[in-house]
Protein backbone atom coordinates (compact mmCIF):
# COMPACT_ATOMS: atom_id res chain seq x y z
CA UNK A 1 0.00 0.00 0.00
CA UNK A 2 3.07 2.16 0.85
CA UNK A 3 4.59 1.95 -2.17
CA UNK A 4 1.42 2.33 -4.54
CA UNK A 5 0.85 6.16 -2.24
CA UNK A 6 4.61 6.99 -3.17
CA UNK A 7 3.69 5.55 -6.87
CA UNK A 8 0.57 7.93 -7.45
CA UNK A 9 2.12 10.90 -5.18
CA UNK A 10 5.16 10.83 -7.44
CA UNK A 11 2.90 11.00 -10.46
CA UNK A 12 0.42 13.16 -9.68
CA UNK A 13 0.90 15.41 -6.63
CA UNK A 14 4.91 16.12 -7.01
CA UNK A 15 4.95 15.43 -10.92
CA UNK A 16 8.33 16.40 -12.06
CA UNK A 17 7.25 19.04 -14.79
CA UNK A 18 4.15 21.16 -13.48
CA UNK A 19 5.30 20.79 -9.76
CA UNK A 20 9.10 20.92 -9.92
CA UNK A 21 9.69 22.24 -13.50
CA UNK A 22 12.21 19.62 -13.61
CA UNK A 23 13.58 18.94 -17.23
CA UNK A 24 12.13 21.58 -18.77
CA UNK A 25 14.62 21.83 -21.65
CA UNK A 26 13.79 19.15 -23.32
CA UNK A 27 10.20 18.78 -22.20
CA UNK A 28 9.69 21.99 -24.24
CA UNK A 29 12.49 21.14 -27.18
CA UNK A 30 11.28 17.71 -27.85
CA UNK A 31 7.74 18.11 -27.55
CA UNK A 32 6.73 18.85 -31.31
CA UNK A 33 4.93 15.74 -32.01
CA UNK A 34 3.46 13.07 -29.98
CA UNK A 35 6.03 10.26 -31.51
CA UNK A 36 9.52 12.11 -30.89
CA UNK A 37 7.29 12.90 -27.09
CA UNK A 38 6.96 8.84 -26.56
CA UNK A 39 10.28 8.27 -27.11
CA UNK A 40 11.90 10.59 -25.04
CA UNK A 41 9.29 9.98 -22.11
CA UNK A 42 10.44 6.51 -22.55
CA UNK A 43 13.92 6.78 -21.98
CA UNK A 44 13.35 9.42 -18.75
CA UNK A 45 11.66 6.46 -17.18
CA UNK A 46 13.60 4.09 -18.03
CA UNK A 47 16.86 5.69 -16.38
CA UNK A 48 14.86 7.43 -13.82
CA UNK A 49 14.45 3.83 -12.91
CA UNK A 50 17.69 2.71 -12.40
CA UNK A 51 19.64 5.67 -11.37
CA UNK A 52 17.78 6.45 -8.32
CA UNK A 53 17.86 3.21 -6.50
CA UNK A 54 22.06 3.23 -7.64
CA UNK A 55 22.36 6.38 -5.87
CA UNK A 56 19.90 5.69 -3.05
CA UNK A 57 22.64 2.77 -2.45
CA UNK A 58 25.47 5.03 -3.05
CA UNK A 59 24.07 8.14 -0.48
CA UNK A 60 23.07 5.23 2.03
CA UNK A 61 26.52 3.14 2.16
CA UNK A 62 29.39 5.77 1.07
CA UNK A 63 27.71 9.32 1.08
CA UNK A 64 25.82 10.20 4.19
CA UNK A 65 27.19 10.90 7.79
CA UNK A 66 28.26 7.50 9.49
CA UNK A 67 27.36 5.42 6.12
CA UNK A 68 30.32 4.18 6.01
CA UNK A 69 30.24 2.35 9.26
CA UNK A 70 30.39 -1.13 7.76
CA UNK A 71 33.93 -0.68 7.14
CA UNK A 72 34.82 -0.48 10.42
CA UNK A 73 33.98 1.57 13.58
CA UNK A 74 36.57 3.91 12.51
CA UNK A 75 34.33 5.30 9.96
CA UNK A 76 31.09 6.06 11.78
CA UNK A 77 31.98 10.16 12.20
CA UNK A 78 33.21 10.18 8.14
CA UNK A 79 30.59 12.40 6.28
CA UNK A 80 31.16 12.54 2.35
CA UNK A 81 27.97 14.26 1.91
CA UNK A 82 29.42 17.28 0.28
CA UNK A 83 30.40 15.19 -2.74
CA UNK A 84 26.74 13.98 -3.39
CA UNK A 85 26.68 15.96 -6.55
CA UNK A 86 29.43 15.12 -8.35
CA UNK A 87 29.29 11.39 -7.30
CA UNK A 88 25.60 11.34 -8.48
CA UNK A 89 26.03 13.06 -12.13
CA UNK A 90 28.98 10.59 -12.44
CA UNK A 91 26.50 7.81 -11.92
CA UNK A 92 24.25 8.91 -13.86
CA UNK A 93 26.57 9.98 -16.84
CA UNK A 94 28.30 6.98 -16.67
CA UNK A 95 24.72 4.82 -16.43
CA UNK A 96 22.84 6.99 -19.34
CA UNK A 97 26.31 5.73 -21.26
CA UNK A 98 25.98 1.97 -19.90
CA UNK A 99 22.70 1.64 -20.62
CA UNK A 100 22.93 3.38 -24.42
CA UNK A 101 25.75 0.52 -25.13
CA UNK A 102 23.43 -2.27 -23.72
CA UNK A 103 20.14 -1.74 -25.40
CA UNK A 104 21.99 -0.85 -28.64
CA UNK A 105 23.69 -4.45 -28.41
CA UNK A 106 20.69 -6.44 -26.60
CA UNK A 107 18.07 -5.04 -28.51
CA UNK A 108 18.47 -2.53 -31.55
CA UNK A 109 15.09 -2.05 -32.37
CA UNK A 110 14.19 -0.29 -28.71
CA UNK A 111 17.99 1.31 -29.44
CA UNK A 112 16.38 2.62 -32.65
CA UNK A 113 13.27 3.84 -30.95
CA UNK A 114 15.41 5.64 -28.45
CA UNK A 115 18.79 6.08 -29.79
CA UNK A 116 18.78 9.62 -29.68
CA UNK A 117 16.94 10.70 -26.54
CA UNK A 118 19.43 8.68 -24.64
CA UNK A 119 22.64 10.80 -24.78
CA UNK A 120 20.19 13.96 -24.41
CA UNK A 121 18.95 12.36 -20.97
CA UNK A 122 22.34 12.81 -19.06
CA UNK A 123 21.75 16.51 -19.24
CA UNK A 124 18.07 16.09 -18.16
CA UNK A 125 17.32 17.85 -15.18
CA UNK A 126 14.82 16.01 -13.95
CA UNK A 127 17.44 12.41 -13.58
CA UNK A 128 19.10 14.32 -11.48
CA UNK A 129 16.46 16.10 -9.99
CA UNK A 130 15.08 12.73 -9.02
CA UNK A 131 17.94 11.82 -7.15
CA UNK A 132 18.34 15.14 -5.37
CA UNK A 133 14.67 14.61 -4.34
CA UNK A 134 14.98 11.19 -3.22
CA UNK A 135 18.18 11.99 -0.69
CA UNK A 136 16.17 15.19 0.50
CA UNK A 137 13.17 13.07 1.16
CA UNK A 138 15.08 9.81 3.04
CA UNK A 139 12.99 7.02 1.33
CA UNK A 140 13.12 4.32 4.03
CA UNK A 141 14.56 1.49 1.95
CA UNK A 142 15.48 0.79 -1.72
CA UNK A 143 11.62 -0.32 -2.37
CA UNK A 144 10.10 3.11 -2.06
CA UNK A 145 13.58 4.40 -3.68
CA UNK A 146 12.88 2.54 -7.42
CA UNK A 147 9.14 2.91 -7.23
CA UNK A 148 9.43 6.98 -6.70
CA UNK A 149 11.94 7.17 -9.46
CA UNK A 150 9.53 5.44 -11.94
CA UNK A 151 6.48 7.40 -11.03
CA UNK A 152 8.45 10.17 -11.37
CA UNK A 153 9.37 9.09 -14.83
CA UNK A 154 5.84 8.07 -15.72
CA UNK A 155 4.82 11.76 -14.56
CA UNK A 156 7.08 13.05 -16.62
CA UNK A 157 6.28 10.93 -19.60
CA UNK A 158 2.30 12.03 -19.24
CA UNK A 159 3.23 15.41 -19.08
CA UNK A 160 5.49 15.45 -22.50
CA UNK A 161 2.59 13.33 -24.48
CA UNK A 162 -0.05 15.57 -23.34
CA UNK A 163 1.98 18.79 -24.55
CA UNK A 164 2.93 17.41 -27.72
CA UNK A 165 -0.12 16.33 -28.58
CA UNK A 166 -1.71 19.81 -27.76
CA UNK A 167 1.10 21.04 -30.00
CA UNK A 168 0.47 18.85 -32.64
CA UNK A 169 -3.39 20.29 -32.30
CA UNK A 170 -2.86 23.70 -32.24
CA UNK A 171 -1.21 24.13 -35.41
CA UNK A 172 -4.56 24.70 -37.09
CA UNK A 173 -5.41 27.18 -34.72
CA UNK A 174 -4.87 30.86 -35.14
CA UNK A 175 -2.22 31.97 -32.05
CA UNK A 176 -1.31 35.73 -32.17
CA UNK A 177 2.15 35.97 -34.29
CA UNK A 178 4.49 36.56 -31.48
CA UNK A 179 3.45 34.29 -29.29
CA UNK A 180 3.47 31.15 -31.52
CA UNK A 181 6.13 28.09 -31.04
CA UNK A 182 7.32 29.06 -27.46
CA UNK A 183 5.16 31.93 -26.32
CA UNK A 184 1.74 29.58 -26.04
CA UNK A 185 3.70 26.19 -25.61
CA UNK A 186 4.82 28.23 -22.14
CA UNK A 187 0.86 29.69 -21.23
CA UNK A 188 -0.40 25.80 -22.11
CA UNK A 189 2.02 24.46 -19.74
CA UNK A 190 0.78 26.93 -17.00
CA UNK A 191 -2.58 26.09 -17.41
CA UNK A 192 -2.18 22.83 -17.41
CA UNK A 193 0.20 23.04 -14.31
CA UNK A 194 -3.24 24.80 -12.70
CA UNK A 195 -4.69 21.89 -13.70
CA UNK A 196 -2.65 19.43 -11.99
CA UNK A 197 -2.63 21.76 -9.18
CA UNK A 198 -6.27 20.37 -8.01
CA UNK A 199 -4.35 17.22 -6.68
CA UNK A 200 -2.46 19.26 -4.23
CA UNK A 201 -3.30 18.34 -0.60
CA UNK A 202 -4.41 14.96 -0.93
CA UNK A 203 -2.82 12.83 1.52
CA UNK A 204 -2.16 9.05 0.72
CA UNK B 1 45.88 33.20 -13.04
CA UNK B 2 42.75 34.34 -15.49
CA UNK B 3 44.22 37.58 -15.86
CA UNK B 4 47.14 36.99 -17.28
CA UNK B 5 45.95 34.17 -19.56
CA UNK B 6 43.48 37.03 -20.79
CA UNK B 7 46.43 39.61 -21.59
CA UNK B 8 48.57 36.41 -23.09
CA UNK B 9 45.30 35.68 -25.46
CA UNK B 10 45.00 39.94 -26.06
CA UNK B 11 49.30 39.84 -26.90
CA UNK B 12 48.84 36.60 -29.26
CA UNK B 13 46.33 38.57 -31.27
CA UNK B 14 47.26 42.12 -31.60
CA UNK B 15 44.94 42.53 -34.48
CA UNK B 16 41.48 41.93 -32.31
CA UNK B 17 41.33 44.46 -28.90
CA UNK B 18 39.63 43.21 -26.26
CA UNK B 19 36.48 45.00 -26.72
CA UNK B 20 35.99 44.07 -30.79
CA UNK B 21 32.54 44.48 -32.35
CA UNK B 22 32.17 40.57 -32.23
CA UNK B 23 33.32 40.60 -28.80
CA UNK B 24 30.75 43.30 -27.53
CA UNK B 25 28.10 41.45 -29.60
CA UNK B 26 28.95 38.33 -27.53
CA UNK B 27 28.07 40.09 -24.24
CA UNK B 28 25.22 42.19 -25.53
CA UNK B 29 23.11 39.69 -27.91
CA UNK B 30 22.23 37.09 -25.14
CA UNK B 31 20.47 39.87 -23.22
CA UNK B 32 18.23 40.47 -26.16
CA UNK B 33 17.80 38.95 -29.33
CA UNK B 34 19.63 35.71 -28.02
CA UNK B 35 18.47 35.66 -25.25
CA UNK B 36 19.42 31.90 -23.30
CA UNK B 37 15.80 31.81 -22.07
CA UNK B 38 13.52 33.06 -24.34
CA UNK B 39 15.04 32.46 -27.25
CA UNK B 40 17.73 29.48 -27.22
CA UNK B 41 15.23 27.85 -24.52
CA UNK B 42 18.21 26.67 -22.22
CA UNK B 43 17.84 26.59 -18.36
CA UNK B 44 13.84 27.02 -17.80
CA UNK B 45 13.99 24.42 -15.12
CA UNK B 46 15.59 26.39 -12.52
CA UNK B 47 14.61 29.87 -13.90
CA UNK B 48 11.01 29.05 -13.45
CA UNK B 49 11.44 27.41 -9.50
CA UNK B 50 13.59 29.70 -8.07
CA UNK B 51 11.62 33.17 -9.10
CA UNK B 52 9.01 33.39 -5.76
CA UNK B 53 11.43 35.93 -4.19
CA UNK B 54 13.64 38.51 -5.77
CA UNK B 55 16.38 37.60 -3.43
CA UNK B 56 16.45 33.80 -3.99
CA UNK B 57 16.13 34.90 -7.80
CA UNK B 58 19.36 36.99 -7.13
CA UNK B 59 21.72 34.31 -5.39
CA UNK B 60 20.62 32.21 -7.99
CA UNK B 61 21.22 34.23 -10.85
CA UNK B 62 24.93 34.81 -8.99
CA UNK B 63 25.81 31.61 -8.56
CA UNK B 64 24.81 30.20 -12.23
CA UNK B 65 26.84 33.60 -13.53
CA UNK B 66 30.28 32.30 -11.36
CA UNK B 67 29.84 28.65 -12.29
CA UNK B 68 29.53 29.50 -15.88
CA UNK B 69 32.26 31.53 -15.95
CA UNK B 70 34.55 29.00 -14.38
CA UNK B 71 32.98 26.02 -16.67
CA UNK B 72 33.75 28.16 -20.01
CA UNK B 73 37.25 29.25 -19.09
CA UNK B 74 38.17 25.67 -17.61
CA UNK B 75 36.88 23.95 -20.85
CA UNK B 76 38.06 26.28 -23.41
CA UNK B 77 41.59 26.18 -21.63
CA UNK B 78 40.78 21.75 -21.64
CA UNK B 79 39.30 22.37 -25.07
CA UNK B 80 42.38 20.57 -26.90
CA UNK B 81 42.94 18.05 -24.46
CA UNK B 82 39.35 16.64 -24.12
CA UNK B 83 38.63 13.49 -26.09
CA UNK B 84 35.06 14.01 -28.18
CA UNK B 85 33.50 10.60 -26.69
CA UNK B 86 34.27 11.31 -23.50
CA UNK B 87 33.17 15.29 -23.31
CA UNK B 88 29.66 15.03 -21.72
CA UNK B 89 30.92 13.72 -18.69
CA UNK B 90 34.38 15.59 -18.33
CA UNK B 91 32.37 18.86 -18.66
CA UNK B 92 29.47 17.30 -16.30
CA UNK B 93 32.68 16.40 -13.79
CA UNK B 94 34.16 20.47 -14.00
CA UNK B 95 30.79 21.84 -13.44
CA UNK B 96 29.85 19.65 -10.86
CA UNK B 97 33.05 20.38 -8.70
CA UNK B 98 32.40 24.39 -9.37
CA UNK B 99 28.75 23.68 -7.98
CA UNK B 100 30.02 22.08 -4.97
CA UNK B 101 32.28 25.45 -4.50
CA UNK B 102 29.66 27.29 -4.72
CA UNK B 103 26.93 25.01 -2.45
CA UNK B 104 29.50 24.97 0.03
CA UNK B 105 29.76 29.01 0.02
CA UNK B 106 26.04 29.58 0.09
CA UNK B 107 25.58 27.19 2.77
CA UNK B 108 28.33 29.19 5.05
CA UNK B 109 27.08 32.60 4.13
CA UNK B 110 23.12 32.62 3.33
CA UNK B 111 22.49 29.52 4.95
CA UNK B 112 18.26 30.97 4.77
CA UNK B 113 18.56 30.58 1.05
CA UNK B 114 20.40 27.92 0.41
CA UNK B 115 17.69 26.23 2.09
CA UNK B 116 15.07 27.63 0.35
CA UNK B 117 16.54 27.23 -2.92
CA UNK B 118 17.17 23.35 -1.47
CA UNK B 119 17.43 21.25 -4.85
CA UNK B 120 18.09 23.90 -6.90
CA UNK B 121 21.87 24.69 -6.46
CA UNK B 122 22.85 20.95 -7.37
CA UNK B 123 20.30 21.17 -10.45
CA UNK B 124 22.66 24.41 -11.45
CA UNK B 125 24.92 21.33 -12.72
CA UNK B 126 22.29 20.21 -15.34
CA UNK B 127 20.92 23.24 -15.82
CA UNK B 128 21.27 23.05 -19.80
CA UNK B 129 22.26 26.97 -20.21
CA UNK B 130 25.47 25.34 -18.62
CA UNK B 131 25.82 22.49 -20.76
CA UNK B 132 24.76 24.49 -23.68
CA UNK B 133 26.92 27.15 -23.92
CA UNK B 134 30.10 24.69 -23.00
CA UNK B 135 29.10 22.77 -26.14
CA UNK B 136 28.16 25.22 -28.73
CA UNK B 137 30.87 27.65 -27.55
CA UNK B 138 33.87 27.01 -25.05
CA UNK B 139 34.32 23.89 -27.14
CA UNK B 140 35.65 25.64 -30.20
CA UNK B 141 36.79 29.27 -28.69
CA UNK B 142 39.63 30.95 -27.10
CA UNK B 143 39.46 31.92 -23.25
CA UNK B 144 38.75 35.06 -23.45
CA UNK B 145 35.37 35.18 -25.81
CA UNK B 146 34.67 32.19 -24.04
CA UNK B 147 34.47 34.69 -20.70
CA UNK B 148 32.18 37.23 -22.60
CA UNK B 149 30.21 34.61 -23.58
CA UNK B 150 29.71 33.07 -20.17
CA UNK B 151 28.71 36.81 -18.88
CA UNK B 152 26.92 37.71 -21.81
CA UNK B 153 24.28 34.57 -21.28
CA UNK B 154 24.64 34.34 -17.87
CA UNK B 155 22.89 38.13 -17.67
CA UNK B 156 20.94 37.10 -19.95
CA UNK B 157 19.19 34.66 -17.89
CA UNK B 158 19.96 36.61 -14.86
CA UNK B 159 17.45 39.37 -15.93
CA UNK B 160 14.60 37.27 -17.12
CA UNK B 161 15.07 35.67 -13.55
CA UNK B 162 15.23 38.67 -11.60
CA UNK B 163 12.45 40.61 -14.37
CA UNK B 164 9.88 37.68 -13.47
CA UNK B 165 10.43 37.27 -9.77
CA UNK B 166 9.85 41.21 -9.16
CA UNK B 167 6.25 40.34 -11.10
CA UNK B 168 5.25 37.23 -9.10
CA UNK B 169 7.02 38.79 -5.50
CA UNK B 170 5.15 42.30 -6.28
CA UNK B 171 1.59 41.04 -7.13
CA UNK B 172 2.09 37.69 -5.25
CA UNK B 173 3.19 39.31 -1.68
CA UNK B 174 3.48 43.15 -2.08
CA UNK B 175 6.56 42.78 -1.25
CA UNK B 176 10.55 43.34 -3.10
CA UNK B 177 13.59 41.22 -1.40
CA UNK B 178 11.30 40.63 1.34
CA UNK B 179 10.26 44.36 1.81
CA UNK B 180 6.75 45.65 2.03
CA UNK B 181 6.19 47.90 -0.90
CA UNK B 182 2.34 48.21 -1.56
CA UNK B 183 1.82 50.55 1.18
CA UNK B 184 -1.36 49.17 3.84
CA UNK B 185 -3.57 51.91 2.72
CA UNK B 186 -4.20 49.85 -0.52
CA UNK B 187 -5.32 46.97 1.65
CA UNK B 188 -7.65 49.39 3.41
CA UNK B 189 -9.68 50.02 0.47
CA UNK B 190 -9.75 46.26 -0.54
CA UNK B 191 -6.88 45.73 -2.74
CA UNK B 192 -5.70 41.73 -2.41
CA UNK B 193 -2.30 39.99 -3.13
CA UNK B 194 -2.94 37.66 -6.29
CA UNK B 195 -2.14 34.79 -4.27
CA UNK B 196 -2.17 32.81 -7.82
CA UNK B 197 1.28 34.37 -8.16
CA UNK B 198 2.95 32.42 -5.73
CA UNK B 199 1.88 29.14 -6.90
CA UNK B 200 4.57 27.28 -9.76
CA UNK B 201 2.53 27.64 -13.02
CA UNK B 202 2.35 32.12 -13.04
CA UNK B 203 5.85 31.86 -13.68
CA UNK B 204 5.38 29.85 -16.65
CA UNK B 205 2.94 32.24 -18.15
CA UNK B 206 4.58 35.19 -16.74
CA UNK B 207 7.71 33.81 -18.87
CA UNK B 208 5.24 33.45 -21.66
CA UNK B 209 4.34 36.81 -21.92
CA UNK B 210 7.80 38.35 -21.30
CA UNK B 211 8.30 36.17 -24.88
CA UNK B 212 5.31 37.83 -25.96
CA UNK B 213 6.29 41.09 -25.40
CA UNK B 214 9.57 40.68 -26.72
CA UNK B 215 9.00 39.17 -29.91
CA UNK B 216 5.91 41.97 -30.18
CA UNK B 217 8.60 44.71 -30.18
CA UNK B 218 11.14 42.67 -32.74
CA UNK B 219 9.58 40.51 -34.96
CA UNK B 220 11.86 38.82 -36.44
CA UNK B 221 11.94 36.72 -34.04
CA UNK B 222 8.64 35.05 -34.29
CA UNK B 223 8.55 31.17 -34.95
CA UNK B 224 6.30 29.99 -37.77
CA UNK B 225 4.54 27.22 -35.36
Amino acid sequence: MEYINIFVKSIFIDNMIFAYFLGMCSYLAVSKTVKTGVGLGAAVIFVLGITVPINYLLENYVLKEGALVWLGEDFATVDLSFLSFIMFIAVIASMVQLVEMAVEKFAPALYGALGIFLPLIAVNCSILGGSLFMQERQYANIAEATVFGLGSGVGWFLAIVAIAAIREKIRYSNVPAPLRGLGITFIITGLMGIAFMSFMGIEL
Amino acid sequence: MSEVAEAAEAVKEPKEPLFSKKNKKLLTDPLNDDNPITIQVLGICSALAITVQVKQAFVMALSVLVVMIGANLIVSWMRNLIPSRVRIIVQLVIVAALVILVDQVLKAFVYDVSKQLSVFVGLIITNCIIMGRLEAFALGNKAWPSFLDAIGNAAGYGWILIAVAVVRELFGSGKLWGYQVVPDAFYEFGYFNNGLMILPPMALITVGIIIWIQRAKNTKLIEEH
